[in-house]
């Protein structure tokens, strides 16, 4: 725990990713630290998820270094990674059944010893976590019965048991109604913001540029060419910097004092 | 899912319930031996001709089909969790047709059983490094393409051994059909199995809870800190050697790899540290059931152990289908 308060909960340094070919950011360095939201903007194809799941140690860089807390993944392992980072994946594909407490309650597999079994406290974890996403009562449905909004808050509540120091959420709010998106947003905002800066960082991508300004600190636009702009969301998100992003141009809007980005 | 307790009280009525039907192969047969007279030889060595059909025919027979049950039933397991498809059976990736087309060249050629095995084994290891070695290229290892390199060099074996079948001697036939089938009264020394046995659930069971991320998907196991690289080549090898040390020394025995997995599945749920011991345990009875059923039903006559698993197997299979749940199906 020592080392992850001095250095950032991720840092990259001279990160380049790359798919097919494509460069999708070329020399990025960036740093998120505890309580800290960053939201990762461009347009379909962009490389948004590429840039996650990179970030989740899932598929190696082109080139430079990623670090969870001053460590690399080869130097952590698995194990110690996922006590460190949880990452949401956009596609949920279940091949068996299984019932949703037991679902949850794999978040809690790197918390536990190779021959430990789940302990009633890491139901009570999982439970919690259910309910904190709006599946109480839900703990004995079958996956495979589920919504698909269903489904995905239910992949929020594994990654919630599985608490880690930073979320890495690949559109965490598709398939969402509307205010389930907002619930779920301002869970992990309180997330970040509890704990008086001790807090998990999170890391997500998203469609929306009003949520966006709303719900984080940072913005990262991928423009799909290797060009990547990194700064606060006040800077980033701005109705001219947007329209060159979706490359359509945006209008901004102030109601009751929420931006809001309406295409022309 | 199931606390430890249940677990472990599960698993003892299932050992209680494989000691029932070893107990029932020893009796059972051409000469009918009392289960008292049975337990009395085990234990205390009575003597005559009974002592000796129970223990010199019957019990390395019944301690062989055992063996062969559960580890074609872990194996089918482990394969059922590596492909993430239910209906993957220790047989998909080619690992019996590599077996079977080295089995049926021993018989053309007329070598002794020592043969027949020796060659069914190299032929399923041959077939086990071809098809992880393709499925390895470039662009990493999906489930998609290992299963369909199986499937291919599965069906390139099973024309070698058609082709084979149609050019061999009448005599012959009769031999091959059987090995083909699955046949547990040309095994030998029934310890090479139990080994195997115990050195698979030794290997697969401190794995279980990972093995149960990778049930789930391969990429949210890792995140939850599972070496999933690493745990699919493991599972891949200890079911490929399991299934190739069944079939060289029972042949390619149906059925048992693909339905008792799912059998477990659907009264004990998909946690694989009750399924896989379960399994090993289901399955080795069944098959002990089976090739008891198989020696005496027409007896003298032997029918094919392969065909009464299927046929055992199925009624019970469609019945807990039917009546299961929708969590377990």
């Amino acid at each position: 725990m020592n080392a992850t308060s001095s250095s950032p909960l991720l840092e990259t340094q001279a990160l380049t990713v790359s798919i097919a070919g494509r460069a999708i950011c070329t020399g990025l360095d960036l740093g998120v630290g505890a309580g800290e939201s960053l939201v990762i903007l461009g347009r379909n194809g962009a490389g948004k998820s590429t840039l996650l799941t990179t970030l989740a140690g899932l598929r190696p860089p082109a080139s430079g270094e990623i670090l969870l807390g001053g460590e690399s993944y080869a130097a952590l392992g698995p194990r110690q990674a996922a006590l460190r980072r949880g990452w949401l994946a956009q596609h949920r594909d279940d091949a068996f059944g299984a019932t949703a407490l037991e679902t949850a309650l794999t978040g809690r597999h790197p918390h536990l010893g190779r021959w430990h079994w789940e302990s009633a406290s890491d139901a009570d974890i999982a439970r919690r976590a259910l309910a904190a996403v709006g599946l109480k009562g839900f703990e004995q449905r079958d996956v495979l019965t589920l919504s698909g909004g269903e489904r995905q808050r239910l992949a929020v509540a594994t990654l919630l048991a599985q608490s880690p120091q930073l979320y890495l959420l690949d559109e965490p709010i598709a398939h969402l109604d509307l205010n389930h998106q907002i619930a779920l947003l301002e869970l992990f905002a309180a997330a970040a913001r509890a704990g008086d800066g001790t807090g998990p960082g999170v890391i997500m991508s998203l469609h929306d540029p009003g949520l966006a300004l709303r719900f984080a600190d940072r913005a990262l636009l991928l423009y799909g060419d290797g060009r990547a702009e990194l700064g606060p969301v006040a800077e980033m998100l701005t109705a001219e910097r947007l329209s060159a992003l979706y490359q359509h141009p945006l209008l901004a809007v102030e109601v009751d004092g929420r931006t809001s980005f309406i295409p022309r | 899912m199931p606390t430890r307790r249940r677990a472990v009280l599960i698993l003892a009525v299932l050992a209680a319930l494989a000691g029932l039907s070893i107990a029932l192969a020893l009796s059972v047969g051409s000469i009918a031996v009392p289960l008292a007279d049975v337990l009395a030889t085990l234990f205390g060595g009575g003597g005559g001709v009974a002592g000796d059909v129970v223990l010199n025919l019957r019990l390395p027979r019944a301690l062989g089909g055992f063996a062969c049950g559960a580890l074609l039933a872990l194996a089918g397991a482990l394969l059922q969790v590596l492909l993430r498809n239910p209906l993957a059976d220790p047989y998909v990736l080619g690992i019996s047709g590599g077996a079977g087309v080295g089995a049926m060249l021993a018989i053309l050629f007329g070598l002794t059983a020592a043969g027949v095995n020796g060659l069914a084994f190299v032929g399923a290891l041959a077939s086990m490094l071809l098809v992880f070695g393709l499925a390895h290229g470039e662009g990493g290892w999906t489930q998609t393409r290992l299963l369909l390199t199986g499937v291919i060099v599965a069906a390139g074996c099973g024309a070698v051994v058609a082709l084979i079948l149609s050019i061999a001697p009448e005599q012959k036939l009769h031999g091959m059909l059987f090995w083909l089938m699955g046949d547990l009264a040309q095994g030998g020394d029934p310890l090479l199995p139990m080994i195997a046995l115990v050195a698979v659930l030794g290997v697969a069971l401190p794995f279980a809870r990972e093995l149960n991320l990778l049930a789930r998907g391969a990429d949210t196991a890792q995140t939850l800190g599972v070496a999933v690289g690493r745990l699919r080549s493991g599972v891949y090898l200890t079911a490929s050697l399991a299934t190739a040390i069944v079939v060289t020394y029972a042949g390619s025995i149906g059925f048992i790899g693909l339905i008792v997995p799912h059998l477990v599945r659907l009264a004990l749920g998909n946690d694989q540290r009750l399924l896989l011991p379960a399994s090993a345990l289901a399955g080795g009875s069944l098959l002990v059931v089976a090739d008891t059923l198989a020696r005496t039903v027409v007896a003298p006559q032997q029918l094919p152990v392969g065909v009464l698993t299927a046929l055992i197997g199925v009624p019970v299979f469609l019945y807990l289908l039917a009546r299961a749940p929708l969590a377990r199906r």
